[in-house]
């Protein structure tokens, strides 16, 4: 089983969450984050004193899948959340040793 | 007694009460979310401390008779002989209407100077600072003004409190901000407002309860109080848009916190003058107020002290401008009282020399009594505390949950 966590744009969320339903990804979890890499933050003046912010909004979508769906839902998302422009963000994929749902108890793929 | 007078006086004090909540918020937004609440106490329990000690000695030593030119005496102590008949400071209103109105100003003038030491004031000092600051300070300044007092006598033109309140508590401080220092992190990190659309609202606040400060403070429902209320608007709103141009030129964008701040100093600007001068007078007072406070804010940190909520820039020195103003811009056919462009010089001088006077002794006395606080109870909180928050540290608790 593989975690894919996926930082993208926030206002791409919609398009990818709808093109993972199509695909069939039944659930995910996302959170706001901040975040930079190459993109640059901006401005804030506040009486005369100017801050520099670095920090980008982001949204962060965790996703856990069988290992063969991984590289299909990897290249959805890329797709889905790319507008070309700096910022589009990155995906990392990690190993996941357990999973448990909660209402029954069921372990493995089947709690998937 | 007039019931006209009556009726517009009462209505004007609970203007100028609701402009210490709203004073509250204004401040409470530009800190940081941890000192929201240890922020907005500073300005509400005013209205509670402020008014105990105006009922036992403090309307007698602002507004009993006179000793010296410098305080008042004991004679109005727990409000004795302030009752229901009209006199001596209004003959259409009653006495205790009177002491009402005035408790007002006396409330939030001491409110207006925690903006100087704004995250970073132990709660116990700032309780005992505020008691001692109005008893030593505001109480003798505001006599001397408005209670009989030697400025008065001198022809100081003040009309809803310039002097007795903007400069005074501007110049208290500046004594504050040198004399506890720098916030941590000052000048290195960020520190940002929290909540500027707070900040807005309690500026729409002030504006709103500025009517009733200036406008009331012609003691009655007559014409002097409607121009006063017009020159009022006229100045907020000059000032607003003054500050912004400033912004634009200077530093690329307009803000909308420069547009609430530009008002407050227009209407700061505009407190000694509004009886004495016209629409025109207004503007040019409220336009100067705008853009000489945006630079002051601008030249702070130029200078190096940390007056967090800039109180000296627009209370200090927006008052100054406005002390100033009236002496240039106070016009006869309005408020009985030339100044210097309506053939008067003299009127210059005056205004200057209450100011002078009025800042030197704000100043000394604020030192002073912030150095027995300090030597005594400590005025800072603790490096930990200040990270950790007015309002866990100072009064256990939490803003927003979320």
């Amino acid at each position: 089983m593989k975690k894919v966590e996926a930082i993208i744009k926030p206002f791409k969320l919609d398009d990818v969450k709808q093109a993972l339903n199509e695909m069939g990804i039944t659930g995910m979890t996302i959170s706001e984050v901040k975040g930079y890499g190459r993109q640059k933050g901006h401005k804030e003046i506040y009486r005369g004193a100017e801050y520099v912010v670095d920090f980008v909004p982001k949204v962060k979508m965790e996703i856990i899948l069988d290992d063969a769906q991984v590289d299909a839902v990897v290249e959805l998302i890329v797709k889905a959340a790319n507008t070309g422009r700096i910022g589009d963000g990155k995906i990392f994929v990690t190993p996941v040793e357990q999973v448990i749902r909660v209402r029954t108890g069921e372990r493995g793929t089947d709690a998937i | 007694m007039n019931s006209g007078d009556i009726a517009w006086m009462l209505t004007a004090t609970a203007l100028v009460m609701f402009m210490t909540p709203g004073l509250a918020l204004f401040y409470g937004g530009l800190v940081r979310k941890k000192n929201v609440l240890g922020t907005i106490m500073h300005s509400f329990i005013s209205l509670g401390v402020i008014s105990i000690l105006w009922v036992i000695y403090g309307y007698s030593m602002a507004f009993g008779t006179d000793v010296g030119g410098f305080v008042g005496g004991l004679n109005y102590l727990g409000l004795s002989g302030v009752g229901l008949e009209a006199g001596p400071y209004s003959e259409t209103i009653p006495h205790i209407l009177f002491a009402a109105f005035q408790l007002m100003f006396a409330i939030i003038t001491p409110a207006l100077i925690t903006g100087a030491f704004a995250e970073r004031m132990k709660f116990k000092a700032y309780l005992i600072f505020t008691v001692a600051w109005t008893t030593l300070v505001y109480f003798p300044v505001c006599h001397w003004v408005w209670g009989g007092g030697w400025l008065g006598e001198m022809g100081a033109l003040d009309f809803a409190g310039g002097t007795v309140i903007h400069i005074n508590s501007g110049v208290a401080a500046l004594a504050c901000a040198l004399f506890l220092g720098k916030r941590l992190g000052y000048g290195t990190n960020a520190i940002a407002p929290h909540n500027v659309p707070m900040t807005v609202l309690g500026a729409g606040i002030l504006w709103f309860g500025w009517f009733g400060f200036n406008a009331g403070s012609a003691l009655a429902a007559n014409e002097s109080a409607a121009m006063a209320l017009f020159v009022t608007q006229i100045a907020a709103g000059a000032g607003a848009v003054a500050w912004i141009i400033g912004e634009a030129f200077y530093q690329g964008k307009p803000t909308t916190l420069g547009a609430a701040s530009g008002a407050v100093a227009g209407l700061v600007g505009i407190t000694p003058a509004a009886g004495f001068v016209g629409p025109m007078g207004a503007l040019i007072i409220g336009i100067g107020a705008g853009i000489i406070c945006y630079f002051a804010v601008v030249a702070k940190s130029r200078l190096g002290y940390d007056d967090a909520l800039d109180v000296v820039g627009i209370h200090g020195i927006g008052g100054l401008w406005g002390a100033l103003a009236t002496g240039l811009f106070a016009t006869a056919a309005i408020g009985g009282v030339d100044g210097l462009f309506y053939g008067n010089p003299a009127q210059f001088g005056i205004q200057a020399l209450g100011a002078v006077v009025t800042i030197v002794f704000s100043f000394v006395v604020t030192a002073a009594i912030l150095k027995v606080i300090d030597v005594t109870v400590g005025l800072k909180v603790t490096p930990e505390e200040e990270n950790q928050g007015l309002d866990i540290s100072q009064h256990s608790e939490v803003g927003y949950t979320w």
